[in-house]
């Protein structure tokens, strides 16, 4: 039944419906249905408002391609750089902002609060084959067959290491988690509610008896579990980080030997000696698109800006720019740097991020479609990473 | 201000406030009064009045209502209690270190060094006040990473820095704030005659005697403004504790983490500071330095 219901979910978006990580996912996340309120979209194009107010990621927006945009279409672009997902969310409830580039855990939370509308990807010409099949149809941007995103970039949430100390690549996540790790007190975390997904995906691998099947859909149980985890990391741990600046002096000043990081993160710090690795655990990552708030009043500029990101050179533009995978794989056979780049972050490489869980914000209809328990919501994850730490 | 009849006629508006004293009030109180109570007051009570507002556990949005759940939790969740604890130790930490410093230099630099080294030694004082503030977190961050300044200089004695701790924390509030407890205590000691001090050594007081029993007594309300400034500034800091502080975890890391997900939360939250500060100045006033300020 549930095929069914993917099949004509399918027909219906002109897309394939993958969810990254896990194939069972896929199937269980389309039989979800999630309450959403009810917003018309947009119909049919019309004249451009001459402006469009974004809230990004810094280096999503950047004159080398807005200058043409603008041009283009007199629509003026005034960016606001957002420093977390969590502050993405806070802004764009004000009402002042057009489009937001949202990473999956708070694409959800938009969604579900009717601060973003769904999207009519017939004045999209640009969203085509060309988007990486991993990212379209995600749960996290995709509700009851409805599609509120458009696709970005995508990039996973590694573990890095220092391999003059380590002497190779970490096999399992285990170095980050475990009391008896090597490298107590030299270990770094991410510093948000949504590092509780981690602990999720090592205790999929790790202790299966707790039936973790989607580690964005736990249940109270569960997720005691992944916060017993996280407080055993606690005893272990040398840091926590939220500021790349703070993460990359870490790892280049010997303060930090094991931890999360991004590809991007590993460019920057500029040290041979520092390495990337997708333990055999799988990862999460985090999946951006573009998502239209409910209330804008630049609806044009906001379609003409994300038919505009979704070119090949744009959308590579902005990939390059930011250090991720670019949604737009065709991209990637323009150039032999491109497709450096596009191999350096896996872009093309679907088996990889078939291995990564995109981050999607935990609520309380489970995501791998579960009926019979309630999931525990990002709220209760807040609550619960406050006292990880300690 | 001499006779009424000196300023009719020649200063009209002078003369008007002098004749209605009530206006004279509150022309002189409006402005002052508008920022403490319109942009002071009101500010904070709308901030903690969202602690008893709800939280959409949907959406994280916030919603007007009275629950004391966030309190609730704000004084039974383990870690925000130890987190209380550790925050208000690292304050009083970094206000008695200020205090250990800045009495003998104060005591050095009002009554013994010569006026060309005083004044230097108050440039290298108010100095690192002029570095923005995130700019000398940094800065102690890159003296005590593993590879770092501290190291390098300590290797040859065999010393290798704590890492990023809580030592690590108290030392940097202290560089942060110690330009605010040892300003005034500065000018403190400088204000005491110097008579006072041949007095004491005429009566056959010692050199320590004399600071025990004359200076500091004199200097108690200087220090108490300067700790007021030391032990609140540090009591609301995060950036310190984020920096240079490894895992630990303070009052304002836990306000700023909720700020956006959970602001109930963080406005409960940000009662503990708040009364940990009234309970300072009461003590402060018990012991009447308060009025002495």
């Amino acid at each position: 039944m549930k095929g069914k219901k993917l099949a004509i979910l399918s027909a219906l978006s002109a897309s394939v419906l993958i969810i990254s990580g896990c194939s069972s996912g896929s199937d269980d996340s389309s039989g979800v249905a999630i309450e959403v309120p009810d917003i018309p979209m947009h119909e049919a194009m019309g004249e451009f408002e001459g402006e469009l107010n974004i809230v990004n990621w810094s280096g999503f927006v950047e004159p080398a391609w807005t200058d043409k945009f603008t041009a283009d279409t007199g629509c003026k672009v005034n960016p606001r750089v957002a420093g977390t997902s969590d502050e993405m969310v806070t802004l764009m409830r004000t009402g002042q902002y057009d489009i937001v580039s949202a990473s999956g855990d708070a694409a959800l939370r938009l969604i579900v609060g009717g601060d973003v509308q769904p999207l009519n990807l017939d004045l999209i010409p640009n969203f085509s084959d060309d988007i990486a099949a991993g990212m379209k149809g995600n749960i996290y941007d995709t509700v009851n067959g409805k599609p509120y995103g458009v696709p970005i970039g995508r990039g996973a949430n590694l573990l890095q290491y220092n391999e003059e100390v380590t002497g190779g690549a970490p096999e399992s996540w285990d170095v980050v988690w475990e009391l008896n790790t090597p490298y107590k007190g030299k270990i770094t975390a991410y510093d948000a509610p949504i590092y509780i997904a981690d602990a999720a995906v090592y205790l999929m691998y790790h202790k299966p008896e707790l039936g973790i099947k989607n580690p964005y859909a736990l249940d109270e149980t569960q997720l005691a579990a992944a916060i017993d985890l996280l407080k055993q990391q606690n005893q272990v741990i040398g840091e926590y980080w939220s500021d790349p600046v703070a993460q990359i002096t870490s790892f280049v000043g010997g303060n930090t030997v094991v931890g999360t990081s991004w590809e991007v993160l590993r460019k920057f710090a500029a040290k041979d000696n520092l390495k990337t690795t997708l333990p055999v655990e799988g990862s999460t990552g985090w999946f951006d698109s573009w998502l239209v708030s409910s209330t804008t009043k630049n609806i044009n500029c906001a379609y003409a800006w994300m038919d505009y990101t979704s070119k090949p050179e744009v959308n590579g533009a902005i990939a390059v720019n930011f250090g991720m995978a670019p949604a737009n794989v065709a991209y990637c056979a323009s150039s032999p740097e491109a497709q450096a780049h596009c191999d350096t972050f896996f872009a093309e490489d679907e088996e990889f991020f078939k291995r990564i869980w995109p981050w999607t914000t935990p609520i309380e209809t489970c995501v791998d479609g579960r009926k019979d328990v309630k999931c525990t919501s990002f709220q209760e994850w807040t609550n619960a990473w406050a006292t990880v730490k300690g | 201000m001499s006779t009424k009849s000196d300023f009719r006629g020649s200063r009209p508006i002078s003369s008007f406030f002098l004749r209605k004293p009530k206006v004279r009030l509150i022309s002189l109180l409006s402005l002052p009064m508008t920022w403490i109570v319109g942009v002071y007051i009101v500010s904070l009570f709308l901030l903690l009045i969202t602690a008893f507002w709800n939280v959409d556990p949907f959406t994280s949005r916030v919603s007007p209502g009275f629950n004391l759940e966030n309190f609730i939790m704000v004084f039974t969740v383990p870690a925000y209690i130890a987190t209380s604890i550790r925050t208000l130790f690292i304050a009083l930490s970094v206000t008695a270190i200020c205090v250990l410093l800045a009495v003998p230099l104060g005591i050095y630099m009002a009554k013994i060094a010569k006026p060309w080294l005083r004044n230097i030694l108050a440039v290298a004082i108010t100095l690192p006040l002029w570095a923005g503030y995130l700019v000398k977190i940094i800065a102690m961050r890159l003296v005590f990473t593993e590879e770092g300044f501290f190291n390098w200089l300590m290797a040859p004695l065999g010393i290798r820095g704590p890492g990023f701790s809580i030592p690590i924390v108290i030392l940097t509030l202290t560089y942060l704030w110690f330009p605010y407890m040892a300003l005034p205590v500065y000018t403190a000691i400088r204000q005491i005659p110097p008579n006072l001090f041949d007095a004491s050594s005429d009566m056959g007081a010692k050199g320590f005697t004399t600071v025990y029993r004359v200076v500091i007594p004199l200097i108690v309300p200087a220090i108490i403004a300067g700790s007021v400034f030391t032990f609140s500034l540090s009591l609301g800091d995060y950036l310190a504790a984020r920096f240079t502080g490894g895992a630990t975890q303070m009052i304002g890391s836990i306000i700023a983490a909720n700020i956006n997900l959970n602001p109930p939360v963080a406005a409960a939250y940000s009662m503990i500071p708040i009364a940990f500060v009234v309970i300072y100045l009461m003590v402060a006033r018990r012991t009447g330095s308060l009025e002495r300020m």
